[in-house]
């Protein structure tokens, strides 16, 4: 009999132990949710999906299983923080409103980088999720993935400064922010050189024009967020002048080949764009340029930032872009 | 062929061995007696090691249905997902069944609260027996439920196979069933007439190289008691006993036998085929070819290339479901059956054979379970293993949720078979259909006539569904 209680106990403590896992998860989960970061060729996040409600906090326990990496949550006005393998970093994130949040690498760690991940689901029983509104290149109904090529650039880098000094009154659409958005520098050249009032100045006046009026559409402030966001962000690949020769450039170059197989794999590759290429940038507008880096280049390896920047980060991060074509500082 | 226990011969007993047990020691020739290798003879005897591996099956079903129902619902990252389709599955067709027959129904966690509910105990019967102990409908009987049973399977099976908490809500109600019928039913019902897995897992024991067979039919004879009836969780009794689809393996019955009368026999593949059919009912027969027709199906659905059949097996509901679930069912209830019954049909013509055409196809029926089981191994090869290295994954982090057990970091090579795997399916149908053809081969002198015309029908639609299989799983 001794033994007919010894086995129903081995089966009865085993199969409570089974039961109780998800109750002793839970009870963990309130003491913070240990998330572990690797490369994302060996996993990324784990977990990388977390749920969470509108203003309770949800703490994590972030620790690295190879290299350093960083944490952050996009749309979050919250600073990242580092992730070092061996060490528990804790974090304590509070959401107010309710949407799915993008949580991120913020540290160059591989070539994939970018690819690591993670969604954090906010629910609120009571408010319901505002459906989100199209960005501008849809509204405009812009082909961003479109070849475009300007066939005439300035002589030498306009200046913001010396279309400022001529001095010249420009008709009042031009002006107007909405202009600005859904148009080219080229598009605002060809009309200002098409304005009989302009007939004396010559093409690199109207360019300083141009690059005037693009510097009165975008604030110092702005172009210095876009600029730590650029550094910290898109650097990697685009490198730290613009002209798309970062650290991961060549990588991201070998990639481009063997097309076929890469692009079914989602592994397909570009060399990262040029932003001191005149032709190309001049022909592109800031919606343009904010639905590339909303939306990601499809089979480029350029990352989708539109879960991560709020609306402003993308307006500032295009603002900076316009620096790499337009001497925007003021000359004293 | 040489019937079990129709030759007999004496062994001489060792002086000093065991007296008022069987005096007489048989063995039977191509059998080895298991139950006699002394270390063997201990395991099985005493209930404890058969408890303990129980014990850990029962515990990891309970975790699996655990990890279904509350860990990630990323199949690829979900322990239930992996080691109940992957792993356990091709452990099942590769290892249990093939050599052991029913061999997985001696540990299978689902019956065991219901077994123990019914003795009253776990190790010793008490009197505190629950249930209602009702005889299983004789309607019933057979194999039609655990056929339609896995139809229904395989029509939800893309989801099942993918979705945790499917998984884990099928392995619950499976288990629930169990435990609910052995309260209301007497013995193994579910086992016996509902589970799918017992259902094939029985008719390929037919071919497997294991049986429990009484050693000296004389001695049973005269034996009142029939313990070994008594101890029976099956309700079966050895001496009745005609194949080994019926029996679990248990042991209960070598346990139980106050005569030492009993074996656990190793014996050659395919013993029980080849025999002349003991009834007419057609069941076996048709889960013999249901079991063909889904390897077909599942080898299609799950590692064919075309992707409209996959998304219309998994969008459960939708007209393109409809259409695979209709697909599905022709194949396996209409088609495969019209089919065989023509091939059969045709060779009774062709050698003017007397015997009822029901009669015939029973018999000719068991030549599908060779190449049905070699189906089904080389389907489980393209099927399971690329994805067995995510069993380390998954031992790693059960639920998905950031543990570390073993402390590995889940790997990301998958087992690439692709090298070997065409070879090795190619040789198993072949084997497949030679082994079918030599059971055919067997049954044609012994279908009432002494006509021996080759059946070729019956053959070519080996070839055929082998060709078939070929040219799905290779390409």
């Amino acid at each position: 009999m001794i033994k007919e209680w010894l086995a129903r106990g081995v089966i009865i403590l085993g199969l409570v132990m089974m039961i109780s896992i998800p109750a002793v998860n839970k009870w963990q989960q309130s003491q913070g949710v240990v998330m572990h970061a690797r490369m994302a060729e060996t996993g990324g996040w784990t977990p990388e999906n977390l749920t969470a409600a509108v203003g309770k906090p949800l703490h994590l326990r972030l620790t690295s299983d190879d290299v350093t990496h960083g944490f952050a949550v996009g749309q979050l006005d919250q600073p990242a923080v580092d992730i070092n393998p061996g060490e528990m970093t804790d974090i304590t994130l509070v959401f107010t409103k309710p949407g799915k949040y993008t949580f991120y690498c913020t540290r160059w760690c591989s070539v994939n980088h970018w690819r690591m991940r993670g969604t954090i689901e906010v629910t609120d029983p009571l408010v319901r999720t505002e459906p989100a509104r199209p960005p501008l290149y849809v509204t405009l109904g812009l082909n961003i993935d479109a070849d475009h090529k300007a066939s005439l650039t300035p002589a030498q880098m306009p200046s913001a400064w010396r279309g400022a000094l001529l001095n010249q009154t420009v008709p009042e659409a031009y002006k107007s922010h909405n202009y600005y958005l859904s148009h080219t520098p080229v598009d605002l050249w060809l009309a200002l050189r098409s304005e009989p009032s302009f007939d004396k100045l010559t093409d690199q006046d109207v360019w300083d024009l141009v690059a005037w009026i693009w510097q009165s559409n975008t604030s110092q402030e702005e172009v210095q967020a876009g600029k730590q966001l650029f550094t910290a962000n898109c650097a990697a690949c685009h490198g730290e002048n613009g002209a798309g020769n970062g650290v991961f450039a060549d990588q991201l170059a070998a990639g481009s080949g063997n097309a076929v197989t890469k692009q079914s794999m989602g592994e397909q590759t570009q060399k990262p764009v040029n932003f001191t290429d005149a032709p190309r940038m001049l022909s592109a507008s800031p919606a343009h340029l904010q639905g590339k880096l909303i939306r990601g280049g499809m089979g480029t390896g350029m990352p989708s930032w539109g879960a991560i920047f709020t609306e402003d980060q993308t307006w500032a991060l295009v603002a900076y872009l316009w620096t790499f074509q337009f001497q925007m500082e003021v000359n004293p | 062929m040489t019937r079990l226990q129709d030759t007999l011969w004496v062994d001489e007993i060792a002086p000093g061995s065991k007296v008022g047990r069987s005096s007489k020691r048989y063995s039977i020739p191509s059998r080895v007696n298991l139950y006699r290798i002394p270390w063997l003879h201990a395991l099985l005897e005493s209930r404890w090691p058969q408890f303990l591996v129980r014990a850990l099956t029962l515990i990891g079903f309970v975790f699996t249905i655990t990890t279904a129902l509350f860990g990630s619902r990323v199949g690829s990252h979900n322990f239930a997902i992996i080691m109940v389709w992957i792993a356990w599955w091709t452990t099942l067709k590769l290892g249990f069944i093939p050599f052991g027959g029913r061999s997985w129904c001696s540990i299978c966690p689902i019956p065991l609260p219901g077994d123990w509910l019914q003795n009253g105990g776990i190790l010793v019967k008490s009197e505190r027996k629950r249930g209602l102990n009702l005889r299983w409908p004789k309607s019933l009987r057979g194999s039609w439920l655990q056929s339609s049973g896995f139809l229904l399977i395989g029509l939800f099976s893309a989801v099942t196979l993918t979705d945790p908490h499917v998984t884990g809500w099928v392995l619950l109600a499976l288990f629930t069933l169990a435990i609910g019928m052995s309260l209301v039913f007497e013995h193994r019902a579910f086992c016996s007439y509902i589970c799918p897995i017992g259902g094939f897992s029985g008719i390929y024991a037919k071919s497997a190289p294991v049986e429990v067979r009484v050693v000296d039919k004389e001695i049973c004879a005269k034996h009142g008691d029939k313990s070994c009836y008594q101890a029976c969780p099956w309700g079966l009794y050895p001496l009745a006993m005609k194949d080994s689809s019926a029996c679990g393996l248990c042991m209960e019955c070598l346990r139980a036998c106050p005569k030492d009368n009993l074996a656990l026999n190793l014996r050659p593949y395919g013993s029980d085929l080849g025999r002349p059919p003991t009834s007419s009912r057609l069941d076996e027969s048709w889960l013999a070819l249901i079991m063909l027709g889904s390897a077909l199906a599942f080898s299609a659905v799950f590692t064919g290339p075309w992707g409209w059949l996959k998304s219309s097996a998994f969008e459960i509901g939708s007209q393109a479901w409809l259409a695979y679930a209709a697909g599905f069912l022709v194949l396996n209830v209409l088609f495969l059956p019209a089919l065989f019954t023509l091939c059969v049909w045709s060779w009774k013509k062709i050698s003017h054979n007397s015997s009822p055409l029901r009669r015939l196809i029973v018999s000719q029926a068991q030549g599908l379970l060779p190449l049905g089981l070699m189906a089904w191994i080389a389907f489980t090869i393209s099927f399971a293993f690329p994805k067995l290295n995510l069993v380390l994954g998954v031992l790693n982090d059960p639920f998905g949720w950031g543990w570390h057990l073993l402390n590995a970091a889940s790997s990301s090579n998958s087992l690439d078979v692709s090298g070997f795997s065409p070879y090795l399916q190619v040789a198993l149908l072949l084997v497949g259909v030679f082994w079918s053809a030599s059971v055919t081969r067997k049954l044609t002198g012994s279908d009432g006539t002494h006509n021996s015309f080759p059946n070729i029908p019956v053959l070519a639609f080996y070839l055929v569904y082998s060709i078939v299989m070929v040219w799905l799983l290779v390409g």
